[in-house]
């Protein structure tokens, strides 16, 4: 019969870590690469609709964005659960729209400036009151080339 | 030197791990995955303040009139309609196929090559109304089949005459096929219902 030996003391081997540095690169390319930037924090709770006829948005730094959406829950005190909108980083009124926009496009270069997109990020449940009124805006500021940003839809 | 070869010493790779993960959460937490995409759409240049907003004559067979009320429910050409008919409806008045006196006068006009002779219909003009009430989902519903009525008929349009798909037509054909199929959306000014501005 074998003889077991137990007081003797044994090492377990140094496991290879070696290939650790090369899995984790492959995952942060893949990260890298497959997304984008964010380009601000959330302070509205949006789901944009869906739609099937999508493009996609090319030349990102042409893009601006208008966060249409009810406000997060650190907000809802001082804001309240009615629709508001978000402009950069900060809560706006309809009216600032405009004033922003032609900001924006006088930041831009002369040859980029007609080539400005809007896109509008809305939840899917806003009312059409809102969405007008901020159509209206950006046609007073001369944007005229808009995005309702939309999601693939799957099934109807 | 002494003849005999020397040895590197094997570098410290330990910490590498370490390092690729801190840029690995970094990306993750700075980064988000969506891709904006999005139904893209033009709007109609404004009107200037002294100028008055004139009702354009439109001639009745010409004007496809499509309404969603705050119930989000869709009114088409004066029926009631699910928005999944709306796209066939909607190619049917664009095409105006049988020469129907009530849907839009067809023209034919000579292209050129390839497409020599094509009949179109260049005066229809599409309305969308919608209530303030109407919920967004719907509106850019309504929006999405008729952009896929139009993005339909140029695609069957290429199909037809150049036996490729549309996206894959140069730009100069591209162009032409649009100028058979002009999309015509337009979207009534919306009313001003009192308040101050």
């Amino acid at each position: 019969m074998a003889k077991i030996r137990r007081n003797e003391k044994k090492e377990m081997p140094a496991l290879n870590t070696s290939s650790l540095p090369d899995i984790i690169f492959m995952l942060l390319f893949f990260f890298m690469t497959v997304t984008s930037m964010k380009e601000v924090s959330y302070k509205v709770r949006f789901t944009v609709p869906q739609a099937t006829e999508l493009t996609k948005m090319e030349k990102k730094s042409l893009v601006r964005y208008i966060y249409v959406g009810t406000p997060t829950e650190e907000f809802r005190k001082q804001y309240g659960a009615e629709t508001r909108i978000q402009l950069d980083d900060a809560f706006a009124e309809v009216s600032e729209i405009e004033n922003y926009i032609v900001n924006e496009r006088s930041a831009m270069q002369e040859s980029d400036q007609g080539q400005m997109t809007v896109s509008i990020k809305a939840d899917s449940n806003t009312r059409m009151g809102v969405i007008a009124d901020i159509k209206q805006a950006l046609r007073r500021a001369y944007a005229l080339k808009i995005n309702y940003a939309a999601t693939q839809r799957t099934s109807y | 030197m002494a003849g005999g070869k020397k040895k590197v010493p094997a570098l410290n790779a330990s910490s590498m791990a370490d390092i690729s993960f801190l840029l690995l959460i970094f990306f993750l937490v700075t980064t988000s995955m969506d891709v904006s995409q999005g139904l893209a759409r033009r709007l109609p240049a404004p009107i200037p303040p002294d100028q008055k907003i004139e009702d354009t004559d439109i001639n009745k067979r010409n004007l496809f009139v499509v309404k969603i009320n705050s119930m989000n429910q869709l009114l088409v050409q004066g029926q009631e309609m699910n928005v999944r008919q709306l796209k066939e409806k909607a190619k049917e008045f664009i095409q105006n196929p049988n020469d129907d006196p009530n849907l839009p006068k067809v023209f034919t006009e000579d292209f050129g090559e390839p497409f020599g002779m094509v009949a179109y219909t260049p005066d229809h003009v599409i309305s969308v109304q919608n209530d303030v009430d109407t919920q967004y989902q719907a509106y850019l519903d309504v929006q999405n089949e008729l952009v896929a009525a139009y993005n339909e008929l140029r695609e069957e349009c290429a199909q037809k005459y150049c036996h490729k798909s549309f996206n894959e037509l140069d730009e100069e054909t591209q162009k032409v096929i649009q100028k058979i199929y002009p999309q015509k959306i337009s979207e009534a000014e919306p009313k001003n219902y009192g308040g101050s501005k």
